[in-house]
């Protein structure tokens, strides 16, 4: 399965969640917070909200909690 | 003893004690709780010109001017910008009302533009399509108001978690028994007002939600035109479009009005319907995340006008009952009661705003 991390096309294993497909491919930081701090996912399971990205262009997406699907785009800052 | 006591550490305490402090008063504030934490917590910090009244457009735009000095020396997480203010005109009736306000506000010298429906949407390209139009007022202002009131209480002693029981001659009696004595002493006790002297405030119940961050969804707070006769009825419940970005990229979405008691609680109803009508004006806030909802209770008087100034004939002073205009009418109020206590005439007319009228049973109730 493909997916476009930035505008790059990287193959995927399928049933892969957007939190694992971006750091098995090299991603650590997935959003900045208010003070440009880096931030990446803690707790993997919905409820830190420290992994949000841009996923099919809506905003504020926790990557941990949805499945990569064909053809997703995805934009971390 | 002390020259001023202030009872009460919200936005308009802060204010007046800051004030007095300026004259070189040594002041003291009491605060229930923590200061800033109460209704100022709860609040937008809209810092508006208003002109349901000719003398609520001087005293709203006395007060922003007193704001806008203050934004000069306010520290960063005081979040002060200036995205104006856009009111919404949905119909040419409304539209109407815009022209009639601007020429209002340009009579009180207030800078501000007649937008035109295609204009709205070049300002603000995620309202919705088919606007009339709107009215910009440019110098209105967004702050963070519970930093606010640190910053104003920065060098002042403050007691916190300091329950009053009581207020005599120049004494103000404390929970633990003890007492204090001052000079001045300066009721802003918002709702808990009535409990320490004999001036009724109510609660008016309003809830707000406030989103992720999404900068440049919208730039100015945007607020319906019908907001005016929707959000100030005394007696039912009623909601309003009105939302402001935050400097950060948040917004907080508004607003709603009701007479609920001491009832903090959400009511989905209400809710409901204000996100529906922000949705409503801005279909793109659906895809939106918020991120919490709670309530805040406005202390309102029964004729809508805050009683500031001298109590009785004794050095008691009042400063409560702003309801939603606390934040920007603060520090207007903060230099009346300062004007009274140093025997000064202030800036604008003060006897309006006197808490004698409900002795003399001239309190007008509002409908």
């Amino acid at each position: 399965m493909n997916i476009k991390i930035n505008g790059r096309s990287v193959e995927i294993k399928e049933g892969s969640t957007v939190a694992s497909a971006l750091m098995s491919n090299g991603q650590t930081a997935f959003r900045k917070s208010i003070k440009g701090d880096a931030r990446a996912p803690l707790c993997g399971m919905g409820v830190c909200f420290e992994c949000r990205a841009k996923i099919n262009g809506r905003q504020h997406e926790r990557t941990c909690m949805v499945l990569c699907q064909e053809g997703m785009e995805v934009e971390v800052q | 003893m002390f020259d001023s006591i202030v009872i009460g550490g919200g936005i308009i305490g802060a204010a007046c004690a800051a004030e007095l402090k300026k004259r070189g008063q040594n002041v003291l504030v009491l605060d229930s709780s923590q200061p800033g934490t109460g209704v100022t917590a709860a609040c937008m910090g809209h810092v508006v010109v208003m002109d349901d009244s000719p003398s609520m457009l001087q005293f709203t735009r006395y007060s922003r001017d007193l704001w806008t000095e203050l934004s000069k020396e306010l520290p960063d997480n005081c979040e002060d910008f200036m995205p104006g203010t856009l009111w919404v005109a949905e119909d040419d009736e409304e539209m109407l009302e815009a022209v009639r306000k601007k020429q209002i506000f340009e009579q009180a010298g207030v800078n501000c533009e007649i937008v035109d429906c295609e204009d709205i949407l070049n300002l603000e390209p995620n309202l919705k399509k088919g606007l009339a139009g709107g009215l910009r007022i440019c110098e209105d202002r967004v702050v963070y108001p519970t930093n606010c009131v640190r910053y104003l209480l920065r060098d002042i002693e403050v007691r916190t978690n300091c329950k009053v029981t009581g207020i005599e001659k120049n004494k103000v009696k404390l929970a633990d028994g003890s007492s204090l004595s001052a000079e001045n002493i300066i009721v802003a006790s918002g709702l808990g007002t009535t409990a320490l002297v004999d001036l009724p405030v109510v609660p008016k119940k309003g809830h707000l939600a406030i989103t992720q961050r999404y900068p440049g969804f919208v730039n100015h707070q945007i607020i319906e035109l019908g907001y005016i006769k929707k959000a100030h009825g005394a007696t039912s419940a009623s909601t309003a479009f009105n939302i402001q970005p935050r400097k950060n990229g948040q917004m907080i979405l508004g607003s709603s009005r009701e007479y609920s008691g001491d009832d903090k609680s959400i009511n989905q109803n209400i809710l409901e319907e204000m996100l529906k009508k922000s949705v409503y004006f801005l279909p793109g806030l659906k895809k939106l995340k918020c991120l919490r909802v709670w309530t805040g209770m406005r202390p309102s008087t029964p004729d809508g006008i805050p009683y500031i100034g001298r109590f009785k004939d004794d050095n008691l002073f009042i400063c409560a009952g702003h309801e939603g205009l606390g934040i920007t009418t603060s520090l207007a109020s903060a230099k009346i009661i300062s004007a009274q206590i140093h025997g000064e005439k202030p800036e604008i007319d003060d006897s309006h705003y006197s808490p004698n009228r409900v002795l003399a049973g001239e309190l007008v109730h509002e409908h």
